[in-house]
């Protein structure tokens, strides 16, 4: 194992190190976005967002489709220009060419070029940067040295995708974006690749990456960023954010206001309906579900129908997003009892 | 590489993690050598070179149709074929033919095409402009345009009276990737502007009018006089009788130049047209 102890260093025990640029001290942020609005005619599909992503950080951005998470990746990656606001990558404008070399993206797995054999698109790929990774040793990184002399039309999709994110690693980017990096992937090849990402990681690089799966973002990311609608809806460590949506439900009737009980941090209260012996309907989201239980009973008041069920990280974050606009607070999805509470 | 040297490798899969040489950023743009932009193009030349060539249908019929032509047209017809300037004349004639062919399809299709392709985007957020892409394509359409004169040339050279000395044949060459400089920009600007659909038509529609009455298949001396007067004024004429006079010393008209010259001047704005309007729908 130690003797093929890759890293990203493979190639480069030959070559002389390379010192930071001029450029690029490390207090430069390696991606800064700074109140970048982006329409598309009539849809905003980024409204006044800004975010900041240090040397070294392993950044996840959650959100729905259509929430903007792509449209940023875009402007990062220089592809568009935003129509207010300012987009550095390393200090520099991404849309110019030079800038780019600190970057590594993933094409889509269906947008390489059928005809060209693998190892060839990775030195397409990696020409076009200074220092490149080896390619024997970037498809043996990934895996997949054995496809070396496939044309990349005969591949399987999960094939392509490890060649797709290991095209986004060959020019030893100081940053990846990585747009759904596992998407459609089994489960084997999703932990292989999730092993290559942590690597580029640990030997330094940063990464920002998007998902639909919060598995993967919970697996990866140190910092989770949600968007949606083209707003930042939470930008915080991945504890931080797990501690906020990590949620249980407990679901009860009573007619007492069960909605003040400590460790309560959100609740949702439906009035009595016909037949349920005029006792409301409360949804108590709560991180300890035993203690609000515990407490319930001791607390003496009459209630029915206890539920227990713990909320999916999933649903906390549909929950999270599905904030209609301007109705922040009026309805249980998002208003927090928190002060009542403590 | 067989497969068994591979599953060997496999487990660097689950190393946890690599030596931590500091190995990512090596720095930002400007310090590092940026690989230059006669490299860039070399590369992407190389490239969409390899691309091309796998697809053999594709190389072969542009190779296939001039050549069958001159089979057909010229090589049976004792009248041309068996006297030198007629048989010199169809060659230069379906050798334009093969070049104009050959720039419309591979960059009006070509272009159409790629810009469909997922990895165009990819290729826009390497470290590199538009420019390499760009000198790639043209050079390797000139490449793709000479390989179809080559069967022309071969068989007016072995089944026809044509003759040229070197210097003529030269000559000759250059001039027609000279003409083929206003349709590489046509093309481009069918490419930029439409659909790979919408492309192919387009493409057939504008080359066979515009060889017909430019008299690359049949000499203008054939034509009525209100023909002629059309055909001088397009850019497949005017190249025709460059190359001609190329060839064999028989001189152009006299506003063949001019013509040519309008007509890249034209197309040229075309494809600069197409092309920030392309930018402009998908790189806002």
């Amino acid at each position: 194992m130690t003797a093929r102890a890759i890293g990203f260093g493979a190639g480069l025990g030959t070559e002389p190190q390379v010192q930071p640029g001029r450029g690029a001290p490390d207090d430069v942020p390696v991606v800064s976005v700074e109140s970048v609005t982006k329409r598309f005619g009539e849809v905003v599909a980024l409204d006044d967002v800004s975010l900041t992503v240090g040397a070294g950080e392993l950044v996840g951005m959650l959100g729905p489709n259509g929430a903007g998470k792509s449209t940023l990746l875009s402007l990062v990656g220089g592809q568009r220009r935003p129509d207010a606001g300012a987009v550095r990558l390393v200090g520099a404008d991404p849309r110019d060419a030079s800038a780019r070399v600190s970057l590594g993206v993933t094409p889509q797995e269906t947008g390489l070029p059928p005809t060209l054999k693998v190892r060839e698109v990775v030195e397409f790929v990696g020409r076009h940067y200074p220092h490149r990774v080896d390619t024997a040793d970037l498809l043996g990184e990934f895996g997949i040295s054995d496809l070396a002399r496939r044309q990349t039309g005969s591949l399987s999709g999960g094939q392509r995708r490890r060649l797709a994110v290991a095209l986004s690693l060959v020019g030893r980017p100081r940053v990846v974006l990585l747009d759904e990096p596992t998407t459609g992937l089994d489960v084997g090849a999703r932990q292989a690749l999730w092993a290559a990402i942590r690597r580029y990681h640990a030997d330094g690089g940063t990464v920002l990456l998007t998902s639909h799966y919060l598995e993967e973002v919970q697996e990866l990311a140190e910092r989770v960023v949600v968007i949606d609608r083209g707003v930042v809806r939470a930008d915080d460590s991945l504890d931080a954010i797990l501690a906020r949506v990590a949620l249980h439900r407990v679901v009860v009737r009573s007619s007492a206001p069960l909605d003040a009980l400590p460790g309560v941090v959100r609740s949702e209260r439906s009035p009595a309906t016909t037949g349920s012996g005029r006792l409301d309907r409360f949804e108590l989201y709560t991180p300890d579900a035993d203690a609000l239980v515990r407490e319930l009973v001791t607390s003496g008041v009459t209630f029915s129908g206890l539920e227990i069920r713990g909320a999916s990280l999933e649903e906390a974050f549909e929950e999270m997003v599905a904030v209609p606009d301007g109705s922040d607070g009026t309805s249980g999805t998002s208003g927090t009892n928190e002060g009542s509470a403590r | 590489m067989t497969r068994r040297e591979a599953r060997g490798q496999t487990p660097t899969a689950a190393t946890p993690s690599g030596t931590p040489t500091t190995t990512v950023g090596d720095a930002g743009g400007e310090s590092a050598a940026l690989p230059g932009l006669l490299a860039l193009s070399w590369l992407h030349l190389r490239f969409q070179f390899l691309e091309t060539v796998r697809v053999p249908i594709a190389v072969l019929g542009n190779l296939i149709f001039p050549a069958l032509a001159m089979f057909f047209f010229v090589v049976p017809q004792e009248a041309v074929a068996g006297n030198p300037l007629f048989a010199t004349v169809a060659v230069a004639g379906l050798s334009l033919f093969a070049i104009c062919s050959a720039s419309l399809f591979t960059y009006g299709l070509g272009v159409a095409e790629d810009r469909q392709q997922p990895f165009d985007p990819f290729v826009r957020s390497l470290p590199a402009g538009p420019a390499p892409r760009m000198i790639g394509r043209v050079l390797n359409g000139a490449i793709f345009s000479l390989f179809g004169i080559v069967p022309v040339v071969l068989i007016g050279w072995l089944f026809t009276e044509a003759s040229v000395t070197a210097l003529q044949l030269l000559a000759g060459i250059a001039t027609v990737l000279l003409v083929a400089v206003p349709f590489t920009l046509l093309g481009m600007g069918v490419g930029y502007s439409l659909s790979a659909k919408a492309a192919l038509p387009v493409v057939q529609v504008i080359l066979f009018p515009l060889a017909f009455a430019g008299g690359l298949f049949l000499p203008p001396q054939m034509f009525p006089s209100w023909l002629d007067g059309i055909s001088m004024a397009t850019p497949t004429r005017a190249g025709r009788d460059l190359v001609i006079q190329a060839l064999t010393g028989e001189p152009a008209y006299s506003g063949a130049w001019l013509v040519l010259l309008g007509w890249t001047a034209a197309f040229a704005a075309l494809a600069v047209w197409a092309y920030r309007r392309d930018e402009g729908r998908r790189f806002r």
